[in-house]
């Protein structure tokens, strides 16, 4: 059935990586000035290649101190400046986004491995839009329905992930400026660059110092950033472990926290879908950043009847997807972004073999250096498998299948987490009634993996609480506001 | 010779039924002045488990109910409140000493709160759900839904007035409750038990517990299979609220935190006690011939 496919030939498209000055080592941003740190040192390397970039400062204890202390400082000019005055520093951030757009673009791909047309036409372009958005909300936040005259909580202490360095930093940093907040933000630890790029940014739009403060480095710093006692605000991107870790130390206390956790998404096929579309959302769905994606399709849930037709399809338009350079702009999959996600894909597909499922990749050749996983489907997986309930977050898909709607929704909703879902089908009263069923805070319906500063993102049950995007985005930094 | 009373022992609420505890036990309650008034159902581990289940299974058929017939079912609590009005105004002056005055004020203020939120459960969409004005050719529009099962320590000194108004805007949004009413004053919430029996709210809905919170809360915050909690009947405890807080992580519950002493229930409660437990839901599709 699965013929070999014969890939096109492409001559190589490599975006040029002159456009980026990636410097040896970098200090912490702390005040508005680049400082060295008082803890060690850690490595950031480029996936696809296993060189080392730069050298980083791992932000102690008492660095995270300082920093929190610079927004402390901070808090009371930015909180009291006007909202006019506030927006328009963030519109200039936005634009300097905009004009650094390709620089930002080929960092984020050479310190990430995602390919860049992704980094290209969506991280950045993103970016820049949550920016504007946000910024115009700045002297709005009276009209947002959130009470007659919204306060900021203070300074918020801000910890995110490595699939979507910038664009998460966007969505922290964005609504908490706007809503006369500062604060304090912690990258990841192996995507470190672009967030010290931002930093640049904020110098360049003079950014009043301490309104923003970025301290590097692994899950000691993020702890101290989180528990630290005069950080009010706590906003996480990650895993659901952490997440949780951070609500039992936040406990008790006054913070605030919005969670953005992780997800293990149905994509829903229909016997009635546009069956081609809906291949192209379920590799959209999955494969889109290496499946390095809280809200992907990692669950295909597809209608019995048509599940060979679709799986033939799928499989051929897998046969096409083009796995290498991440900086080559017809690259697809780029790489995975680090040694310890690639050990934990291949324990999970192995497992998902030994457990008896069957496992089906494209011939694809993998660059000889570098963290590389074929983009991969599960066939004849069942409820119990741990492919079908765990988040694998890699280009790895599982697929099960249906009879009926009912079961479609028990089998989408059989999951502890709640992030997003899919729904593929030309019937509308259908798919207004699946997605009030799925118990999930994002629901795509004929498409997957859309994102838009507008759009409120966030989940149910262990995906988190909290939403960001929107004006539902608002509250999260607002006092008294819980939506 | 006077009259001997006849001496009441009442019993939990439990998916629309009223069971005695599973345990077996029960305490005692007495008025403002520490005169015998009644027993009351000692609600155990056990009778927390069998609540959240009862809750689990009304969830679904509750929050497919319409806003309009949510609405209508709670202004129907309402009126078969007023209609027991001296009862519950026995029960509060028993309950928190005072005058009948005063009493009489607390069920008028519970009544009207009720009327109020049953106003709620069609509007509240529109007050914080929106359409998105995305930067493509989509429908994309946000609106609210219930988080799920919502455990809800009640007040412990506003007997009445404080529990309609933790228990009214958890369930007028389609979340169904496990309610641990105040230890001391439990007898209004026995009462209103009664009165949602025969008010058209489905079994299930809203599951009353009379007992200890600082016994009941630790299995409720644990349980998981409950989606939120509501902490307002351990204000005060702030030791036993972080414990609360800690297990209520295990699952990720929506909380809402104790605050450090019961609050003015006569003031406007605003759109959080609603927005504590709601979920918000974006939904795409694409805009195409």
């Amino acid at each position: 059935m699965a013929k070999k496919s014969t890939p096109f030939e492409y001559a190589p498209a490599p975006e040029s990586r002159s456009i980026v000055d990636i410097k040896p080592s970098y200090g912490l941003f702390v005040d508005g000035e680049f400082v060295d740190g008082r803890g060690s040192s850690f490595k950031t390397v480029n996936p696809a290649t296993e060189e080392t970039l730069a050298e980083i400062a791992e932000a102690s204890e008492a660095d995270v101190d300082l920093a929190v202390r610079a927004a402390r400082r901070a808090f009371r000019g930015w909180s009291r400046m006007s909202g006019r005055e506030r927006a328009k520093y963030l519109f200039r951030i936005a634009r300097i986004i905009q004009e650094r757009g390709r620089e930002l673009a080929v960092l984020e791909s050479i310190d990430n491995g995602k390919p860049i047309k992704e980094s290209r036409d969506v991280d950045v372009p993103v970016v820049a839009a949550h920016f504007f958005y946000y910024a115009g909300w700045a002297d709005k936040l009276e009209h947002a329905g959130l009470g007659p005259d919204p306060q900021p909580l203070g300074v918020a202490g801000q910890v995110i992930p490595w699939n979507f360095p910038l664009l998460m930093l966007a969505w922290k940093v964005a609504p908490a400026l706007a809503c006369g907040n500062t604060v304090v933000l912690k990258p990841a630890e192996t995507t470190p660059l672009t967030a010290l790029l931002f930093a640049e940014i904020c110098q360049q739009a003079d950014l009043p110092p301490g309104v923003v403060n970025i301290v590097t480095g692994a899950g000691g710093t993020g702890q101290a950033v989180v528990s630290h006692p005069d950080v009010d605000k706590v906003a996480f991107t990650g895993s659901t472990a952490v997440g949780k870790a951070i609500a039992r130390a936040i406990a008790g206390s006054d913070k605030k926290a919005t969670l953005e956790l992780g997800g293990k998404a149905a994509n829903i096929v229909f016997d009635d879908a546009a069956i081609d579309q809906a291949v192209e959302g379920i590799v959209g769905g999955i494969f889109f950043n290496q499946g390095h994606v809280c809200c992907a399709g990692s669950r295909l849930l597809v209608q019995e009847s048509v599940a060979d037709e679709l799986l033939a399809k799928l499989k051929r338009r897998m046969g096409t997807l083009r796995v290498g350079d991440p900086l080559d702009k017809n690259t697809d999959i780029g790489a995975i972004n680090s040694r310890e996600q690639l050990d934990r894909i291949r324990e999970l597909s192995d497992i998902g073999e030994a457990e008896g499922a069957e496992r089906w990749a494209p011939p694809c050749d993998l660059p000889a250096s570098g963290f590389w996983f074929p983009p991969t489907i599960f066939t004849g997986v069942t409820q119990a498998h741990r492919i079908a309930r765990e988040e694998v977050f890699g280009p790895v898909l599982s697929v099960l299948t249906f009879r009926t709607p009912a079961e479609a929704v028990e089998k989408a909703n059989n999951t502890p987490y709640g992030l997003s879902a899919g729904v593929w089908t030309e019937k509308g009263s259908r798919i207004l009634h699946m997605a009030s069923q799925l118990r999930a805070g994002v629901v795509w319906a004929n498409t997957f993996n859309k994102f838009d500063p507008a759009s409120p993102f966030g989940g149910y049950k262990e995906s988190g609480y909290g939403r960001e995007g929107g004006r539902q985005g608002l509250a999260a930094y607002l006092k008294g506001a819980d939506a | 010779m006077a009259r001997i009373d006849v001496r009441k022992t009442y019993k939990l609420y439990i998916g629309g039924a009223f069971p005695r505890s599973e345990s077996g036990h029960s305490y005692e309650v007495t008025d403002s002045k520490g005169k015998f008034v009644a027993n009351a159902s000692l609600a155990s581990r056990k009778d927390v488990r069998d609540a959240v289940v009862a809750a689990r299974k009304a969830f679904g058929p509750w929050s497919a109910r319409t806003a309009y017939n949510r609405s209508q079912i709670l202004y129907r609590i309402a009126e078969v409140m007023e209609d027991r009005r001296p009862q519950f105004e026995e029960a509060v002056k028993q309950s928190e000493g005072g005058t009948a005055a005063a009493a009489r004020g607390q069920v008028d203020a519970a009544v009207d709160r009720l009327v109020w939120y049953a106003g709620w459960a069609d509007k509240l969409a529109q007050v914080i759900g929106n359409a998105n004005p995305v930067a493509g050719p989509f429908f994309n529009h946000t609106a609210p839904e219930p988080t799920g099962v919502v455990g809800v320590l009640a007040p412990q000194s506003s007997s009445l007035l404080g529990l309609v108004s933790v228990v009214a805007p958890a369930i007028v949004t389609g979340n169904v409750a496990v309610v641990v009413s105040s230890y001391a004053r439990p007898l209004p919430a026995v009462t209103f038990a009664e009165v949602l029996a025969t008010s058209d709210v489905p079994g299930g809905v809203v599951n009353i517990l009379t007992g200890d919170a600082a016994v009941l809360a630790p299995w409720l915050a644990a349980h998981m299979d409950v989606n939120a909690i509501d902490l307002c009947g351990v204000a005060g405890s702030a030791e036993l609220a972080t414990s609360l807080e800690v297990a209520a992580a295990d699952n990720l519950k929506r909380v809402r935190r104790a605050p450090d002493a019961e609050p003015d229930w006569t003031l406007d409660p605003g759109l959080s006690p609603m927005t504590a437990f709601v979920e918000h839901k974006t939904v795409w599709h694409p805009i195409g011939i």
